[in-house]
């Protein structure tokens, strides 16, 4: 199943210690049912769920308890079952250490499932099928955490030539894609079948790096066993970030997908192995996505892969594993694009596909930062072929429109240029910064022009209220006898010449359409609305232009 | 504490400089066994005045001492001005060259990575301006007994025992004084300081250079784009002037291997601070370089060229710059090479 | 009728004087900004007469405490003028914050909505009103209208998706000059 075929290279890339062979000595592990699950209801990109559920509630194994808000949204489950004992806010697992709305569980250790069906998608439309698989949480489980039945949509033409899987995984340390695809990997396939018949895609290309020989054999034997000609199994060399979707497109099709667009418009889409698993598991079993396989590496004795529940505290997976004593931080994902905890209590979540152990001997503090010598190094570096050093000129010295005209999000924060750059100047960082500043610039812009919507709309309607006095005040006292002739004799005082006159008529006639052009874009305002009604359009504008902000960093779509 | 990513390949700018100066010692080592121990006079002191004043202007605006002290840019910088100065230049030419270069080509532009200028190249154009005598004095080959050199360093001065004009210089004065007259082959022919090739004696300094740059090449401390294209530029262009005119330009060979030619391609020309930095920029930056030295050796008033060919192109640098930006990562249909 | 029609004219003229001045582009930039808190700390009575009045040279361009610093160094990037710092007398840059009404001391006698230039308070007379967290702009002028003062400022509290990554920091080079 596997042929030889022409290959394709992306520009740059490091090769990095790999650090693998650790966690990949042993099989799989299940844990224990923790004593307390935490499950964040916004776990993916896109709308934070609803919650379903109240303190008190028993919920089961599989159990919504938050509802997709909107399309691009997706449900989270109970990972077993018990009793919600709050629904608040906890710390999550990101570097902010901020906290989001959780669901609390406390488990009752039966772990009785729901009802599980089997999703017929065969005889479902493509809509019905993609809404099931948002009721049943299924995101991308690379990292990206981004809604798979968004991206389950053939898009323009109504079929595609390639579906790429991606079991890379170029990260150091990170093993749990491998240890999937060397246990799981019919699974896998019949995962990528399904996903398959919905993108109408021609074949399926397996892509996954050289240094896991395991885990290619495996899948190959797989390939072999569903006896599908379709279906076939790369080697890709092995260069991070070969794992990135799109270097991945780029290496096996010669395609690459610009930033911004969809890679559907090209012929191709991409899923990790994790994600065709999960879409297995809940067209076939019914299950929705309530837990993964995570890896525990770095400065432990004994690294491994667990299955976790989500919701489950990450001290509770690093304790087995024996961390050596000087671990002083835990890190989610890997050393090249992981993001530092704020502790160890955070739960693991849809995007947890490491739990790193971290020390000052593993990761020495970079030796400080130095001047840019501009060597290039991170331009021949840098996978996205961008010029870093460019950039990071713009970002520090904030001048975020510079650095956007050098194409700053076209960045994917791979670290490569960091990872090389002579000068240790943490590239990254500036690129994080400068990044999420504009985001808050385009949310105060928004909300900016909103505001002065809103006060010109004000000050026209005060205005009109003025004239509709102004007018009935008229007709008044032109009722009156005396006061007729008296405003008969204002009325001749000022006696307007017929040009003033016209001029007075151009004038109302231009606020006329001013005022009509205002109602026509904001029909929202019209006044026969009730304020209750008002308030919750309001609300509801006000989360989709989140939602919106929210999503449009993520929009890559890498999974 | 730091964020992702966690791991950084290990290497610094020390290594990078300290690679660079490692690259110049096989022609320095040519050097030393045609035309004496002199430049290693040089080469002492201008590093002990690199050191001082980078000290100083770092002290001066509050920058941590040791880390960029440690860094190696000043010794490069000093070594380069040591190795393009003509080795048996009074002490104080260096050392003010060396200030020059180092206070205000690098200190009053910022620092390392910030100055615009090369400034090796700004202490060699400052000056043989200002003392373009002084400059011109080089050792004869052959004369490599110590102490008359030395006596020329830092006593008082008896030249002409020692000194020989360079092939670059022996070729343009004879050229222009005798006019008419002259051509290159009968003044590569009379002289004592042209060799087989290039310049006696240089013409093996220039190859220690070469091999140095390869080093450089294969520890991809540079890339091939700026040697290549400068060197092709002067090649192609003396190449044709000789074709067309052999009695007033001299040939390819010996452009190549005289002067800074070789010293320029690898070690000045590709300084990546003051100079291009996009893969298509380094080639028009080189090829500029390579141009302008030739016109400036062929017509100008100053034997060689490279110092203020290379000015001239980091001015530009910027511009190149911006105007060669290799396409984005999904951006690139006009080349063909995606969708 | 035609009296009716003539004072009808002449407000519909001021209106159109007074509100709207289209198609002055310098306006529009500077407009564009200001930050739209509408609050009057400039001393105008909106973000758009400010804009007004500095287009025309009338007022300085550090009188707009919500924009604080960086909307003054837009500005004067904008108009080549120096850069002032926020004038004090005009206000002190704040955190953010919207209006809340306390539910239960409200009376509801809509003086707050009249107060409220971007219509952010919905509730009718004698009805509990309530803040529109979104469309809030922060500029405090519900504040002083309100009888029972009920109604006080929170700072808008930073969440998950909000918060920002920071500026890398220089540990070693503190006195780092030329950092622009
Ligand atoms: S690798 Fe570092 S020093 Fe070199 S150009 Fe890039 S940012 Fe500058
Ligand atoms: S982090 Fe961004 S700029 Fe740096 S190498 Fe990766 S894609 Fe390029
Ligand atoms: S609610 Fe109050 S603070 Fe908010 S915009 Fe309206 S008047 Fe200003």
């Amino acid at each position: 199943m596997s042929a030889l075929r022409k290959l394709f290279r992306f520009h740059g890339g490091v090769k990095p210690d790999y650090h693998k062979h650790a966690s990949t000595r042993q099989p799989i592990a299940g844990t224990p049912i923790p004593a307390e699950l935490v499950i964040p209801l916004h776990q993916s990109i896109g709308g934070p769920p609803r919650p379903l559920v109240q303190a008190g509630e028993r919920v089961l194994k599989g159990q919504r308890i938050g509802d997709a808000d909107g399309n691009v949204s997706s449900a989270v489950h109970a990972s077993t079952s018990g009793t919600v004992t709050a629904v608040e806010m906890r710390r999550m697992p990101h570097t902010s250490g901020l906290s989001a709305l959780c669901v609390v569980i406390k488990p009752d250790g039966r772990d009785e499932w729901i009802a599980r069906q089997s999703f017929d998608f065969r005889n479902a439309s493509p809509t019905e099928t993609r809404d099931y698989l948002r009721d049943a949480g299924v995101v991308g489980l690379g990292g990206a955490v981004f809604p798979s039945h968004l991206k389950l949509n053939a898009g323009k033409q109504g079929r595609l030539d390639t579906l790429v899987l991606n079991g890379a995984e170029c990260e150091p340390f990170i093993t749990c894609d491998d240890v999937l695809m060397r246990e799981r990997g019919e699974a896998i396939l019949k995962g990528a079948a399904i996903m398959r018949e919905m993108l109408a895609a021609g074949r399926v290309l397996i892509g996954i790096e050289d240094n896991k020989p395991e885990a290619i054999a495996a899948m190959m034997a797989a390939a072999r066993a569903a006896g599908d000609d379709a279906i076939q199994v790369v080697a890709v060399p092995t260069r991070y970030p070969a794992g990135g979707a799109k270097q991945l497109i780029r290496v096996l099709t010669g395609i690459e997908v610009p930033h911004g667009e969809r890679s559907t418009d090209y012929g191709v889409q991409c899923f990790n192995v994790g994600t065709a698993y999960a879409t297995h598991d809940a067209i076939a079993l019914g299950q929705p996505l309530i837990s993964r396989i995570v890896t525990v590496a770095g400065n432990v004795g004994q690294a491994r892969n667990y299955e976790v529940l989500f919701g489950t505290p990450m001290r509770d997976l690093i304790a087995p594993c024996a961390p050596l004593p000087d671990s002083d931080r835990v890190i989610m994902g890997g050393p090249m694009m992981g993001f530092r905890m704020p502790g160890d209590d955070v739960p693991v979540v849809k995007a947890t596909n490491c739990v790193l152990v971290g020390s000052d001997a593993l990761f020495p503090p970079p030796p400080p930062e130095m001047s840019c010598i501009r060597c290039g190094e991170c331009a021949k570096v840098c996978p996205s072929d961008l010029q870093p050093f460019e950039m990071y000129w713009f970002a520090r010295a904030r001048l975020f429109g510079k650095a956007q005209e050098y194409h700053l999000f076209d960045c994917i924060e791979c670290g490569c240029c960091a990872y090389v750059c002579p000068s240790r100047i943490p590239l990254v960082d500036y690129y994080r910064f400068a990044k999420s500043e504009i985001w808050a610039r385009e949310v105060e812009k928004e909300a900016a022009d909103q505001a002065r919507d809103r006060y010109e709309f004000r000050l026209l309607r005060e205005e009109r209220e003025k004239q509709e006095k102004a007018a009935k005040l008229a007709a008044k006292t032109a009722a009156g006898r005396e006061k007729a002739a008296a405003a008969l004799a204002e009325a001749e005082k000022p006696a307007r010449t017929p040009e003033e006159e016209a001029k007075h008529a151009l004038i109302a006639a231009a606020l006329e359409r001013a005022k009509a052009q205002k109602e026509r874009a904001h029909p929202e305002n019209t006044s026969n609305l009730s304020p209750e009604q008002q308030a919750e359009i309001a609300a509801i504008e006000a989360r989709r232009a989140e939602i919106r902000e929210q999503a449009k960093p993520h929009l890559r779509a890498d999974d | 504490m730091h964020n992702s990513p966690y791991f950084l390949k290990p290497a610094s700018v020390r290594s990078v400089m300290l690679r660079v100066l490692l690259a110049l010692l096989p022609g320095i080592a040519a050097y030393v066994w045609f035309f004496g121990a002199a430049v290693l006079v040089q080469i002492a002191l201008a590093s002990v005045t690199a050191l001082l004043a980078e000290a100083a202007m770092l002290k001066l605006r509050g920058k941590p001492l040791m880390l960029y002290l440690g860094d190696g840019s000043a010794l490069v910088t000093a070594w380069l001005i040591a190795l393009t100065f003509p080795p048996i230049a009074p002490w104080w030419l260096t050392v003010i060259g060396v200030l020059a270069a180092i206070v205000v080509a690098k200190h009053l532009y910022g620092g390392l990575g910030q100055n615009p200028f090369n400034p090796a190249m700004v202490a060699f154009a400052l000056m043989i301006v200002a003392y373009p005598s002084l400059m011109s004095q080089w050792p004869a080959v052959g004369f490599t007994d110590f102490a008359p050199q030395l006596n020329a360093i830092f006593g008082p001065r008896q030249l002409d025992a020692i000194t020989m004009a360079t092939p670059l210089d022996a070729l343009r004065t004879a050229l222009h004084t005798e006019e008419a007259r002259a051509t290159v082959a009968g003044v590569l022919g009379s002289s004592a300081s042209f060799g087989n090739i290039g310049g006696k004696g240089w013409e093996w300094v220039a190859a220690g250079y070469f091999l140095g740059g390869l080093y450089l090449l294969q520890q991809r401390i540079i890339t091939w784009h700026m040697p290549a294209a400068f060197l092709l530029t002067l090649l192609v262009i003396s190449g044709a002037f000789a074709a067309f005119d052999p009695g007033h330009f001299a040939g390819p060979s010996f452009h190549l291997f005289t002067g800074g030619a070789m010293l320029g391609a690898f070690f000045i020309v590709t300084d990546p601070v003051s100079g291009c930095t996009t893969p298509r920029g380094k080639l028009f930056f080189a090829a500029g370089i390579g141009l302008l030295t030739w016109i400036i050796r062929a017509f100008g008033a100053y034997p060689d060229g490279i110092a203020f060919a290379v000015l001239l192109m980091n001015i530009a640098a910027p511009l190149i710059d911006m105007n060669t930006q290799p396409p984005v990562f999904g951006h690139k249909d006009k080349r063909g090479s995606a969708k | 009728m035609a009296l009716g029609a003539i004072v009808l004219g002449g407000a519909l003229g001021y209106a159109a004087v007074r509100f709207r001045v289209e198609g002055d582009p310098l306006v529009e930039k500077i407009d564009a900004i200001l930050p739209q808190t509408q609050c009057g700390q400039c001393g105008y009575p909106g973000c758009k007469p400010y804009a007004q009045a500095i287009a025309k040279g009338e007022a300085e361009i550090n009188q707009c405490p919500p924009g604080g610093e960086e909307g003054i160094h837009k500005l004067a990037d904008l108009l080549g003028r120096e850069f002032k710092p926020l004038s004090a007398e005009h206000g002190i840059e704040k955190p953010k914050a919207v209006a809340l009404i306390d539910e239960q001391t409200c009376i509801g006698c809509t003086l707050c909505i009249q107060a409220c230039p971007v219509d952010a308070i919905v509730g009718a007379a004698k009805q509990m009103h309530t803040v529109i967290a979104g469309q809030c702009t922060g500029c405090e002028l519900c504040l002083p209208p309100c009888p029972v003062n009920c109604i006080s400022m929170e700072p808008i509290a930073e969440s998950v998706e909000s918060w920002k990554w920071k500026y890398p920091v220089f540990k070693l080079t503190p006195s780092r000059k030329e950092a622009a």
